[in-house]
């Protein structure tokens, strides 16, 4: 997927995470996170935001989350909404629940 | 075939989840709501539909509600909005599809034809996710019957009241100006064999004015009721728990069946009184009930 643009989804309430996505064209993804459970599941959160953006083929990405507590379903959620944005796509490859 | 839906289930209360909202979505469970419904269409911004879709997909693949009957309420197709939730939830795993503002038979058959569509695009049997109708116009109510008719998969229709009301130039008051309403939604429902759905009551904080309406509904013969707020759960469940002499003549009649049987007699009677076949569809409708009752009770323990 090719990003365009900088995009933003989620929100700074309870139980959501907001992720920011920018594009870049070279170095990898670099992830700025922060989270009020940090110690707890930052390493989880991470690895979440990771699969996600690498299952919709996005190599690289400045990528900044400020997580409220959010589960690992709307970090998912969050992530994929925002890459399409900044892709400015609508062709969502929805998946089926197995 | 299996199917995502049960015709035939208690469905007392239906919770409105904002779709948006993570952490309610979360939550939605714990709250002894029969179903939840995710919604897609007016508690959802314009700008925020596309995130909607992605919460409310990646939750129903990933959440696990237990019994709870999952209905997502989406955009109406017209809007252009509805076809993109559909491709959103039917693969997530949706029970049932709630239509919004259904003015005629053709918008259930345009919409079976789009879940048919994308049931079949990602190899889900055909025919296995449920719908519901929600009927908001004067024309919708004067179709209900066409409407409840209209496809196999319908488990029931709803009144949506906020915009009918306005449609018919009056306000919410005190249940006189639904009665119309009320009444074809719930006869077109039974002449389909199917539920019928209150309306929302959306002034949160008057209790009295809420359980008055669902005395009102419950008289007329609604199965349930939509509910905005988790507080509303309670008192609704609470308020169609049959009382425990209706409840004793009930088992009564279970029992005076139940030897007849045993005796090999067709016809059961009690206190005197020969028991007719309603008498048993009544008693064994506040049995279950009261047994679900119990259930939900034991469940949020």
């Amino acid at each position: 997927m090719q990003l365009k643009k900088t995009a933003v989804a989620g929100t700074m309430e309870s139980g959501d995470i907001m992720i920011t996505i920018e594009p870049k064209d070279a170095g990898g993804v670099d992830l700025d996170l922060s989270s009020n459970v940090m110690q707890q599941y930052g390493r989880q959160i991470e690895a979440v935001i990771r699969e996600t953006l690498s299952g919709l083929g996005i190599e690289n990405a400045a990528v900044q989350a400020v997580d409220k507590g959010a589960l690992d379903c709307t970090v998912r959620a969050r992530v994929s909404a925002a890459a399409f944005r900044a892709a400015e796509s609508s062709d969502y490859q929805w998946e089926v629940r197995k | 075939m299996e199917k995502r839906y049960t015709k035939d289930r208690l469905r007392r209360s239906m919770m409105f989840v904002p779709g948006n909202n993570p952490g309610m979505i979360t939550d939605s469970r714990i709250y002894g709501a029969d179903s939840i419904m995710f919604d897609l269409e007016d508690s959802v911004a314009y700008t925020e539909k596309d995130t909607a879709r992605f919460l409310v997909h990646n939750a129903l693949k990933t959440l696990d509600f237990g019994k709870k009957e999952i209905v997502v309420r989406i955009n109406d197709l017209s809007s252009g909005l509805g076809v993109q939730d559909l491709e959103a939830i039917i693969p997530a795993g949706v029970h049932v599809v709630r239509l919004p503002k259904t003015d005629s038979a053709q918008d259930v058959i345009d919409c079976e034809r789009e879940i048919a569509r994308i049931e079949e695009k990602h190899g889900i049997p055909v025919g296995a996710t449920g719908m519901m109708a929600a009927i908001e116009t004067a024309n919708g109510v004067l179709n209900a019957r066409e409407i409840a008719h209209a496809s196999d998969r319908l488990i029931g229709i709803a009144l949506g009241a906020e915009d009918y009301v306005t449609d018919l130039k009056t306000t919410r008051a005190d249940g006189i100006e639904l009665l119309f309403a009320r009444s074809m939604i719930l006869n077109a429902a039974r002449s389909a064999g199917i539920a019928a759905l209150d309306t929302v009551y959306s002034d949160v904080n008057n209790t009295e004015g809420f359980l008055e309406e669902v005395n009102l509904i419950r008289k007329l013969g609604f199965d349930g009721k939509s509910v905005i707020n988790p507080r509303q759960i309670g008192i609704l469940h609470h308020a169609v728990v049959p009382s425990e002499k209706d409840l004793k003549k009930a088992y009564a009649v279970m029992e005076a069946i139940a030897e007849a049987n045993a005796r090999g007699s067709g016809v059961a009677s009690l206190n005197g009184k020969m028991i007719d076949r309603p008498v048993v569809t009544r008693a064994q409708r506040l049995i279950a009930l009261f047994e679900a009752d119990n259930v939900t009770e034991e469940e949020e323990e």
